[in-house]
């Protein structure tokens, strides 16, 4: 508790700390005072340790063997070892749920990268007649609470004989990803400047060959962006892959993961490396997109 | 982060294209752009306008898992199979639904409401004052300024339900991290998921740790994007820091946070996985949100669809109505949107 008011605490101070010590406009930093630099470093050390803290208490937790798991005294190290990892690798199906949520991840993001770029493409760069309410119809999807889509969605997918398949997901998060990267894609695209479409198609090229060599290639951070988004939201959605998803087997990450934890004989010693295990993925593709991020979003921000 | 852009396109029209050729050209695209769209809107006619109707069909009828079904299907000893309608068949209820939820008759909505309002107020506002202080800090420039922001968007890259989990385990109540340092400054450990409140607190915590990292990046790239010319005139004419920050930083974040604090309602209001995994509604469904109630009546014990779909018309109205009135809040204090 105390830790989390401290959080809290401190959180709330960084949103009026700066205010008072908001001081000079970045270039004349060498008027700051040593005082309000060991303050400005303090406050951020602190919320990295606060951003830090949870994940690496479950990794060290995860290296624990079962019964010091659950000893009430904290001890960061006791007798590490990876019998946990070998354990949920070799006696669980957690594999399988793994290499299942990689395939319904991994065929998410190409299909939505492909499917927002383009239609981003066209709602940044030509008038055609429909595109003012096509723009609010994927705004407004943003605000369809997953519980009125997906009772019928769940029907549709019966009667296609789709339920229990990875593919009624791939489809169920492409349509939940695409309006708000079609979004993104097309901020990022207005960043590009129109000229060089008009040069490619002065050049003679066409306007699928002008997109295809040498817009998407500009847009390269947009896309990052773009890829993250759509794979962590595949990744870690669990809603659709608990109501779709019945086989065993079948079950991806989020879905299969509460298996580890039910009420009653909690089986925390296989949760923290399971848990570890599926950030790794996600870990990767955020530490390839997470120099675009920042550029990516603001493009979609203040250009829209 | 782009929400600021319809608002934009409802106020100004583009400019009209000078030149017949060049008018022309556009008409000769047109094929091109739509073709370029087409995949997109066919799969979201399919995938949510058409089940959204449907949905709100489903909320005036008595659907449930037990006769959802047009035909009773019963095999015969010959191996064959003899059809019969099903004498239960769903039908045409009207208002019913809604005035059971409303009244309280069937489920919990109304505390099931006021979690949601409690949980999307708390978690928004820490996510924006939160996120704005780090994005300010982070504007400034200093040594090691990337290596903080690479660190602090870590929970992003975190999924959300094994953050859920992850959170789950530190307010376990024997053997969590939280209740052991408790215990370690003298206090009696507490049982986070055994009143309403504490377990919703638990809830919200995990997802302010979750939700600030966006809405740092997001104002990060908003503050990046004010001249820093501003600042410099304001203190040759001596302004303070504070002011400042409010006649400057404020005002130039305005269309950025207008967009993250819309967006970030709408997300948290229809948040799943965090109450889903780290309450799973305890003490006994008091800690359950509207969505994650929703989800409980459509798949869990007997399958109530249509109470579910019923339930989804309410969330979304609630949304749209919501989300109205932001904007023309925004539009009365004479925003240029």
């Amino acid at each position: 508790m105390s830790e989390i008011l401290a959080a809290e605490a401190v959180a709330t101070g960084d949103a009026t700390e700066p205010r008072k010590a908001f001081g000079p406009p970045p270039r004349q930093r060498r008027e700051r005072s040593p005082l309000a630099s060991l303050a400005l470093h303090g406050t951020l050390v602190l919320a990295v340790l606060i951003a830090l803290f949870p994940v690496v208490w479950v990794f060290l937790s995860s290296l624990k063997p079962p019964s010091e798991i659950r000893r009430s005294e904290i001890s960061l190290f006791n007798s590490p070892n990876l019998e946990n990892y070998k354990s949920v690798l070799l006696d669980t199906p957690f594999p399988t749920w793994f290499l299942n949520s990689v395939v319904v991840a991994g065929f998410t993001m190409v299909i939505g990268i492909s499917m927002s770029a383009t239609a981003g493409y066209a709602l940044a760069r030509f008038n055609f007649a429909g595109k003012r309410g096509l723009m609010w119809l994927f705004l407004i999807t943003q605000m369809f609470p997953v519980a009125i889509l997906i009772v019928p969605i769940y029907t549709i997918m019966a009667n296609l004989g789709l339920i229990d398949t990875k593919l009624s997901l791939i489809i169920a998060y492409c349509s939940t990803a695409v309006p708000f990267c079609a979004w993104m894609m097309k901020g990022y695209f207005e960043t590009i400047p129109r000229e060089l479409d008009e040069a490619a198609s002065l050049d003679g090229l066409g306007p699928f060959s002008t997109f295809w060599r040498v817009i998407l290639p500009l847009a390269r951070p947009g896309i990052a962006v773009t890829a993250f988004y759509t794979f962590l939201t595949a990744w870690g959605e669990v809603a659709y892959a608990i109501a779709f998803m019945q086989t065993d087997s079948h079950l991806t990450l989020g879905a299969g993961l509460q298996q580890f934890v039910p009420q009653f004989n909690q089986r925390w010693e296989l949760l923290t490396p399971a848990a570890i295990l599926i950030m790794v993925p996600a870990g990767i593709v955020f530490f390839f997109a997470q120099k675009h991020l920042v550029g990516g979003l603001t493009a979609g921000g203040t250009k829209g | 982060m782009t929400l600021d852009a319809p608002v934009d396109l409802a106020d100004h029209t583009p400019p009209p294209e000078s030149g017949r050729g060049r008018l022309r050209r556009l008409l000769d695209r047109n094929w091109f752009a739509w073709a370029m769209v087409i995949p997109t809107v066919v799969v979201l006619g399919v995938l949510v306008f058409f089940p959204l109707v449907q949905g709100v069909y489903q909320s005036f009828t008595n659907l449930n898992e037990g006769n959802q079904q047009s035909e009773i299907c019963t095999k015969t000893l010959g191996g064959g199979e003899v059809c019969k309608p099903n004498p239960k068949q769903a039908e045409f209820v009207g208002l019913d639904n809604y005035k059971r939820i409303l009244t309280g008759e069937t489920g919990k909505f109304w505390l099931q409401f006021t979690n949601t309002i409690a949980w999307t107020l708390a978690c928004v506002t820490f996510h924006y004052s939160i996120g704005l202080g780090l994005a300010v800090m982070l504007n400034r420039r200093f040594k090691g300024r990337g290596l903080y922001r690479v660190l602090l968007i870590v929970p992003w890259a975190v999924p959300a339900f094994v953050s859920a989990f992850a959170w789950k385990f530190l307010f376990n109540h024997d053997f969590g991290l939280i209740n052991a340092l408790l215990t370690q400054v003298g206090l009696d450990p507490v049982e986070w998921f055994n009143h309403r409140w504490t377990a919703i607190f638990a809830a919200v915590v995990t997802n302010i740790w979750l939700g600030v990292p966006f809405m740092m990046v997001a104002l990060l790239g908003g503050l990046q994007s004010i001249s820093g010319d501003l600042y410099e005139a304001a203190s040759m004419d001596g302004a303070s820091p504070w002011q400042r920050f409010r006649n400057i930083t404020l005002p130039g974040l305005r269309p950025v946070s207008a967009s993250v604090i819309l967006l970030g309602t709408i997300w948290t209001f229809n948040m799943f996985p965090i109450i889903f995994f780290v309450t799973g509604g305890e003490p006994a469904g008091e800690s359950e949100i509207l969505v994650t109630g929703a989800f409980r009546a459509a798949f869990e014990g007997l399958r109530n669809y249509s109470l579910a779909a019923t339930y989804g018309v309410l969330i979304l109205s609630m949304l749209v109505v919501f989300a109205g009135a932001y904007r023309r809040m925004l539009r009365n204090q004479g925003e240029v949107f």
